[in-house]
C-alpha cells in the first residue's frame, strides 16, 4: 500500500512522523535510565509520576483521579504535577500519550505491523469500543470499593515502563498476551476496545488544541490508505468525509491519538498538523476545483 | 460519492442496535462482563494488600496496607532518593503488590538517613511526610525469633552484635541480664537481646549484621511488619508526638464509653 506515496515523496519525508514517533518512545525511556547508567539526573521516576532536573514534578492524572476515588487526597507535590500534565496534553492533544510516550504502543504497533504482513484478518464484531468506557468505569468504581490504585495492580502500560526502569518480573507475559490478542484477534484491540488509560486520555483530547486536519480534503481520491494505517479510523470519516453536511475539517474526536500515521502515508498530502481553531469549511476556489476534477479523472487510471 | 464502507476492509462497520431487545441485551452483557472485571481487580488487589513478612514498607510508609496502596503511584522516586539502594520496587509476579517500594532488611536496611530523603521524594503522601525525625519511624519491628541460634540464648556467649549496630543505641535493644533455670535444676547466666518496642524503628540493622545471618542459617533477630507483631490498633507508622498520643487515648477511650 505504501507505493502510492512512495511514489510522490522519498523514504524520509514518507515516514516523518513515524519516526519522530519512534524517537520520542524510545528518547523517554533513555532519559529515565541515563540517571541509574550514568549518574546523569535529568529526571527520575517513571510514568506514573515524575521530578525533571529536581524540580518540576509530573504525575499521572488517572492514577491520581483513581488514589481520590479511593478516598485519599494526595500531597501537593502530585497535585501539581497532575495539573502540569493535565495542561500539557490539553494543548497536544490528549491521546499524545499514546502514541508519543506509552510504552505498549511500540508493542501493539509491531502485531499490528506483523498482522499486515501476514494477512490475517481479525473481526471479532462481538468487540465494541464502548466496552473501554465501561472498563473506565469500572476500575473507578473498583477504587473506591477497594480503597486501592486498582488499575496499578494489572496497568501493562506503567508495568513495561517499571520493567525497563526498575526490572521485568514476569511483565513480559502480559506484554505476550496483549500482543498475541493485537495480531490474532482483535486490530489494535488493546488500545482500540481495551485501554481504560487511553479513553481518559481521549477525554483531554476532545478540548485539546492541537489537531490533525484533513486540510486538502477535496484532494482526497478515496484511495483508503489513511483507513488502513490509522489505529481509530472512525475519526477520519467525519473530517475528511462530510464535508457536504458541513463538516469541517479538523480531526475533533478525542480518540484521535495525533500519531500522524495519515499525513505520512497520504499521497495527496490531505492532512497536516493544525489546531481545532482551524475548521472553517475552506472557500472553493476556481483552481481548487479544477484540481479536484483532474484527480479524480486521473485516478481512475493509474490508481488501482 | 464516497462511501465509507470501501475504505475500510471491513472493520468500519457500525452496528446499530435495531431493537430494544439487542439493546437490552447488550447492556446486559456489558454489565455482566464488567462486574467480573471488577470482581477480579478487587480480589486481586484484596490479595495485593498483603504482602510477605520478610518485606518492609520504607519509613514513613502508612501502617495500613490499603492507605498506602490507595496513596502510592508506584512511581519509584523514594528508591532513586535512597542513598544505600536499600529500596526496590516490587516486580509484577512477586507476592508483594506490582509496582511498591520494600526493602528485605536481611539483605539491605534501612541506613535511618537523618534527612529521610526517601520520604521528602514521594509526591503522594504514600511516605507519610509528617516523619521529620527518622528515629519516630516504624517500619516494623525487631524480634528474637532463632532462639535456637542465638548466640546469648545457647552458648553462654556474650554476643554483642545486634545491641552496639542499632542506631538507636541503648534504647531500641537491650541486654538484659537473666538467670536461666533448666528442667534439670541447673541454673545459668545469659544476657538476652531484648527489643523494646517504643524505641525500634524497624531499619533491620540488627537482622543484618546478626552474625548468624551467614554463619547459622538465617539471622536470630529479625524485623517483622506490624501487621504480625501488633494488633490492628496498635499499628503506626510512625511514632506520634504526646499531643497526637492523648488525642488517640481520649478517642479511644469515648469509644469504650
Ligand atoms: S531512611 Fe535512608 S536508608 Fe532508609 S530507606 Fe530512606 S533513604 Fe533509604
Ligand atoms: S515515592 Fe511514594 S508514591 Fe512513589 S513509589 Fe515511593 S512510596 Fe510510592
Ligand atoms: S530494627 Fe534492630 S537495629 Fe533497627 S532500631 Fe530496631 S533494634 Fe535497633
Amino acid at each position: 500500500m505504501w507505493r502510492r506515496v512512495v511514489a510522490v515523496r522519498d523514504l524520509m519525508f514518507t515516514n516523518k512522523w513515524l519516526l519522530l514517533r519512534r524517537a520520542s518512545q524510545i528518547t523517554i525511556p533513555v532519559l529515565f535510565l541515563l540517571g541509574p547508567w550514568y549518574g546523569i539526573w535529568f529526571v527520575k521516576g517513571n510514568l506514573a509520576s515524575s521530578l525533571i532536573l529536581d524540580t518540576v514534578p509530573l504525575t499521572d492524572p488517572f492514577i491520581v483521579l483513581q488514589s481520590l476515588a479511593s478516598g485519599h487526597i494526595p500531597e501537593t507535590t502530585a497535585l501539581v504535577g497532575v495539573a502540569i500534565v493535565i495542561l500539557f496534553y490539553v494543548f497536544v492533544g490528549g491521546r499524545v500519550y499514546c502514541s508519543w510516550l506509552c510504552p505498549i504502543n511500540l508493542v501493539t504497533d509491531a502485531a499490528e505491523w506483523l498482522r499486515r504482513r501476514m494477512n490475517i484478518s481479525t473481526q471479532w464484531h462481538f468487540l465494541k469500543r464502548s466496552i473501554r468506557w465501561w472498563i473506565l468505569v469500572t476500575v473507578i468504581v473498583m477504587s473506591a470499593i477497594t480503597g486501592t490504585i486498582v488499575w496499578e495492580f494489572v496497568n501493562p502500560i506503567t508495568m513495561l515502563n517499571r520493567g525497563l526502569l526498575y526490572g521485568m518480573g514476569v511483565t513480559w507475559i502480559l506484554i505476550l498476551a496483549i500482543f498475541l490478542f493485537d495480531l490474532f484477534i482483535a486490530r489494535r484491540g488493546w488500545c482500540g476496545y481495551l485501554c481504560p488509560v487511553g479513553v481518559f486520555y481521549g477525554f483531554l483530547g476532545r478540548v485539546s488544541i492541537v489537531r490533525v486536519r484533513a486540510k486538502k480534503r477535496h484532494l482526497c481520491d478515496d484511495c483508503g490508505d489513511c483507513f488502513v494505517t490509522c489505529p481509530e479510523p472512525h475519526v477520519i470519516t467525519p473530517a475528511l468525509d462530510r464535508a457536504e453536511h458541513g463538516v469541517g475539517p479538523v480531526i475533533l474526536s478525542g480518540d484521535c491519538t495525533n500519531c500522524g500515521r495519515c499525513i505520512d502515508v497520504c499521497h495527496a498530502d490531505v492532512f497536516a498538523v493544525s489546531s481545532r481553531f482551524h475548521n472553517a469549511l475552506p472557500q472553493i476556489t476556481q483552481e481548487s476545483a479544477q484540481q479536484v476534477a483532474d484527480i479524480h479523472a486521473g485516478s481512475e487510471n493509474t490508481i488501482t | 460519492m464516497k462511501s465509507t464502507k470501501d475504505k475500510s476492509d471491513g472493520y468500519l462497520k457500525c452496528s446499530f442496535t435495531s431493537s430494544r431487545r439487542d439493546f437490552l441485551t447488550g447492556t446486559a452483557r456489558a454489565a455482566c462482563g464488567m462486574s467480573l472485571l471488577g470482581l477480579g481487580l478487587g480480589l486481586y488487589s484484596e490479595v495485593g494488600k498483603t504482602h510477605p513478612a520478610n518485606t518492609l514498607r520504607p519509613p514513613g510508609a502508612r501502617a495500613d496496607e490499603e492507605e498506602f496502596l490507595g496513596r502510592c503511584v508506584r512511581c519509584g522516586l523514594c528508591v532513586r532518593a535512597c542513598p544505600y539502594d536499600c529500596l526496590r520496587l516490587a516486580e509484577f509476579g512477586e507476592p508483594t503488590a506490582t509496582g511498591t517500594p520494600y526493602f528485605i532488611a536481611e539483605e539491605f536496611p534501612c541506613y535511618m538517613c537523618p534527612d529521610i530523603p526517601c520520604v521528602k521524594a514521594c509526591p503522594t503522601g504514600a511516605l507519610d511526610p509528617k516523619l521529620t525525625d527518622i528515629k519516630d519511624a516504624r517500619m516494623g519491628v525487631a524480634r528474637v525469633v532463632g532462639t535456637d541460634r542465638c548466640l546469648n540464648y545457647w552458648f553462654n556467649h556474650r554476643c554483642l552484635a545486634c545491641t552496639t549496630i542499632c542506631p538507636v543505641r541503648g534504647k531500641a535493644i537491650t541486654l538484659e541480664k537473666e538467670i536461666w533455670v533448666k528442667s534439670d535444676g541447673t541454673k545459668q547466666l545469659r544476657f538476652i537481646p531484648t527489643v523494646n518496642d517504643e524505641h525500634c524503628t524497624g531499619c533491620g540493622m540488627c537482622e543484618k549484621n546478626c552474625p548468624m545471618a551467614r554463619y547459622g542459617g538465617g539471622a536470630a533477630i529479625k524485623v517483622l511488619p506490624l501487621s504480625i507483631v501488633k494488633r490492628e490498633d496498635q499499628r503506626y507508622h510512625r511514632r506520634f508526638t504526646p499531643e497526637e498520643q492523648k488525642a488517640i487515648e481520649t478517642k479511644a477511650k469515648a469509644k469504650t464509653l
